[in-house]
């Protein structure tokens, strides 16, 4: 077995996905001026619903759907508590982690009487996409053809997103709300609704980035499976300043230190050292954005009168 | 001629104050009605009223002859008023035209129609002589051209009444003059313009008419033809204007060196700037703003790394000690921008005096604050300085403080330091007439005490009127220097544009 082969590029882009999802729902929350650090939990919660939506429907379509319209209601608990109560985003998104860890472990007890995993060899996974034509071209049609519904909708939806900021008015004055919500009050645009539905939004990217997690690879759904990855991606949301585009290179960047870890564990390195592999990129990339971590509205402190 | 805007008996009370009694003011079609006020004598209550952003508590508006009642800023907008803001509201990253349409987009079918935007508002921008670059992103406008962007904003969403809250403030004497040609543009062209300002020079030069408020009410209105800049801020004051006391003669020792001092970060911002202050003496520097001034002020209190070069005060070599030790040397600072350096906005008027003086051994016992026998000091200043603070007095949040009377409290706390050296950046900008009158004086005092003083100012008649001697910066250097005497304004003017001034003795220790 080599390191590199177009395999890893293949798995690669399985790994991007949920990444991928992810950050760009956290770049729509950034871009109207919330940091949404809860993308981890919202995940998990996404995860978790879309195997009992599977479960108790067995449609797959259903699942999907079950597993949005959960995560939506779980983000727009935190959009209640950080614009309706106007707590520290920070903090509700902390808490979110940890309410989506204690409250999925605690359904998959209640609900699938099981401990740590839940599996069941009868459920379906994810279709995999032949793609007419292109599956037969060799090596390409190897790498693009063959994923989940889901790999694609995400590379669908960096695309929507960047064209939804550059081109829409709706864009425009979600970029204008989170640039200086003062002004745009002023000018009456309806801030607190446009931050209302991006945080939606970003339940809904979250959502369907939880269920490539435990409908797309694997069939199951373990305690804490995000592993971090949440995190990841608000790590690569920041390290592409946001930009649907940029998010998706950085995205593509950690998803094939995703890939590799798993090469890696080929090549008898021990399992705990190959994981680490994307945590460290983490790091490294910290040293990339030291001077362009988010810029606050601190220093443009307007007078109240 | 019809009025266009009528307000008639407009009365705002918050409990007990009253911020408005009983104002009537009217605005024909293509006029430039100043209204001018000191701190706290109701200008800008008359106008949030006005823009809907405050209910009246009594009295009327009508426009065009109608009545009419604004519940919010979209109200008075629809009805053709336009508010420029004293700080702006305006978005960084996008460009110029971005930030005119914002709200009332060109779109077709969601999609926002860039192109056309840009050429709605360059053809404003044409029709209405004032000269952007639509293309540019506003964070790399100079200020004025930020504030005509807001002119322009106003302009293209329909206003016929444009108020221009304090426009000067923030403005260089070139980009005044420009400012100034537009508004009477404006009113050529059919609109009606209110002025809100203190600065009387500019009334005289624009307004038709003028109205004065005073404590809440309307002192009087007069047309331009009729009255002059004394009169009229005799109207404000409400009293004869004094003259600064005399400058008695000092030949003080050094007390501030600079030498060789460099700020470098990226590109050069303070280079090779030698002077010196001495006891008894105001130095000014003048300088359109952005030419090193604030990183000059950073660098000698302490904010700011010293990249080369040194800085003693007194013979205490001060260079990079930390903000702390260098006003223990005996150093106070009125800070440029007072939100930024100078106030915590969200904590009380009390704590925000009690900045700097919680270490001194009058006012800590222990580690303990001595705030009872602290706050007598505050009062005494509030008093001293007509500090309006609010119903809540020493507990109100600085930041609900208008910006004159902040200004004042940040000045009392200073001087209140007694330290040997003074640097005062922008003292009076935001602030009226009167407490001009009276910082102007107590700088005055403080140098004939025999105090060093280091004034930084955009307004050449405060350097003019204070300073011993003057330096020009430009582009980081020290472009001349001009003693008192062979100052004037014109010379300063064009050293201040990069130009040089020949006979003026050559910037020396």
């Amino acid at each position: 077995m080599e390191l590199f082969d177009w395999s890893l590029v293949s798995s690669t882009i399985r790994m991007v996905t949920p990444i991928l999802l992810a950050a760009l729902g956290g770049a729509l929350c950034s871009r109207v001026g919330i940091f949404n650090v809860g993308l981890e939990g919202l995940i998990l919660v996404g995860a978790f619903s879309a195997i009992v939506g599977n479960h108790f429907t067995g449609s797959l379509l259903l699942a999907l759907l079950f597993a949005a319209l959960v995560t939506v209601l779980f983000s727009l608990l935190f959009a209640y508590m950080t614009i309706g109560l106007r707590a520290n985003e920070i903090v509700v998104g902390v808490a979110i982690n940890f309410l989506g860890l204690g409250l999925t472990t605690f359904a998959l007890r209640a609900v699938f009487d099981v401990k740590g995993a839940f599996y069941d060899k009868d459920m379906a996974g994810l279709p995999q996409w032949q793609i007419p034509l292109i599956k037969d071209i060799p090596v390409l049609g190897d790498i693009i053809s063959g994923h989940s519904p889901l790999v694609y909708f995400a590379f669908l939806a960096a695309v929507l997103l960047h064209f939804f900021f550059t081109r829409t008015v709706t864009g425009f004055r979600a970029l204008a709300v989170g640039m200086n919500a003062t002004a745009a009050r002023s000018l009456g645009l309806k801030a607190t609704r446009l931050q209302v539905l991006a945080i939606v939004m970003c339940g809904v990217l979250c959502g369907m980035a939880g269920a490539q997690l435990s409908l797309g690879q694997v069939t199951m759904f373990t305690e804490g499976m995000t592993a971090g990855r949440g995190f990841i991606a608000l790590v690569a949301m920041m390290l592409g300043q946001a930009h649907p585009l940029g998010i998706l290179a950085s995205s593509f960047l950690f998803g094939l230190m995703d890939a590799l870890s798993i090469r890696l564990q080929g090549f008898s390195l021990p399992t705990q050292f190959t994981a680490m592999l994307p945590y460290v990129l983490t790091i490294a990339a910290m040293f990339f954005l030291k001077d362009k971590g988010a810029s606050s509205a601190g220093s443009s402190q307007q007078s109240t009168r | 001629m019809e009025n266009r805007l009528e307000m008639r008996g407009m009365t705002k009370r918050y409990g007990d104050f009253t911020a408005n009694d009983n104002v009537s003011f009217t605005l024909k079609e293509g006029e430039v009605h100043a209204i001018v006020g000191e701190n706290g004598a109701g200008k800008t209550t008359l106008m949030r009223m006005l823009y809907g952003m405050e209910q009246p508590t009594a009295g009327e508006i009508a426009v065009n002859g109608k009545p009419v009642v604004f519940r919010g800023p979209e109200d008075a907008i629809r009805h053709g008023i336009g508010m420029v803001h004293q700080h702006f509201m305006l978005f960084p990253d996008f460009t110029v035209a971005e930030n005119i349409v914002i709200g009332y987009e060109p779109q077709r079918k969601g999609l926002f129609q860039r192109k056309e935007a840009a050429s709605a508002v360059r053809s404003l921008s044409e029709r209405y002589r004032i000269p952007i670059n639509e293309n540019a992103k506003v964070s790399s406008c100079s200020v004025g051209e930020q504030q005509r962007v807001e002119i322009l904003k106003v302009l293209y969403q329909g206003a016929d009444i444009i108020v221009l809250d304090e426009p000067t403030a923030v403005l260089t004497p070139l980009e005044v003059k420009e400012l100034l040609q537009t508004i009477r543009h404006l009113a050529e062209s059919g609109k009606s313009v209110i002025l809100i300002t203190h600065k009387l020079q500019e009334v005289m030069e624009v307004a038709d008419r003028v109205t004065v408020l005073r404590g809440g009410r309307v002192t009087g209105t007069v047309s331009r033809s009729e009255t002059n800049a004394d009169d009229l801020a005799r109207m404000m004051v409400g009293r004869e204007l004094q003259q600064l006391s005399d400058r008695v003669r000092l030949e003080g020792k050094p007390l501030l060196r600079v030498q060789g001092l460099n700020v470098r970060e990226k590109q050069t911002l303070v280079d090779d700037v030698t002077f010196s202050v001495h006891h008894g003496e105001i130095v000014g520097i003048a300088g359109v703003s952005g030419n090193g001034q604030s990183e000059l002020l950073e660098a000698l209190t302490g904010l700011r790394a010293v990249s080369e070069g040194k800085v003693y005060l007194g013979e205490k070599d001060v260079t990079g000690q930390s903000v702390a030790a260098i006003r223990e040397a005996g150093l106070a600072h009125i800070p440029e921008d007072r939100y930024l350096w100078g106030t915590a906005k969200r904590e009380s008027v009390e704590e925000n005096a009690l900045m700097g003086y919680q270490r001194k051994p009058e006012y800590m016992r222990r580690g303990v604050v001595l705030r009872s026998k602290f706050r007598r000091v505050v009062e005494e200043w509030v008093e001293r300085f007509a500090i309006k603070t609010g119903s809540l007095h020493l507990k109100e949040q600085a930041g609900n403080l208008s910006g004159g009377n902040l200004q004042k409290l940040i000045v009392a706390r200073e001087l209140g330091q007694n330290t040997p050296l003074l640097i005062a950046a922008e003292p009076t900008r935001g602030v009226d007439i009167g407490a001009m009158e009276y910082i102007h004086q107590a700088l005055l005092e403080k140098r004939n005490n025999g105090d060093g003083i280091l004034l930084v100012s955009s307004e050449l008649t405060e350097i003019l009127a204070l300073s011993d001697r003057i330096l020009v910066m430009y582009k980081g250097r020290i472009a001349g220097e001009l003693t008192r005497s062979e100052a004037t304004e014109e010379k300063i003017s064009v050293l201040m544009a990069g130009g040089s001034v020949y006979g003026s003795s050559q910037a020396a220790m």
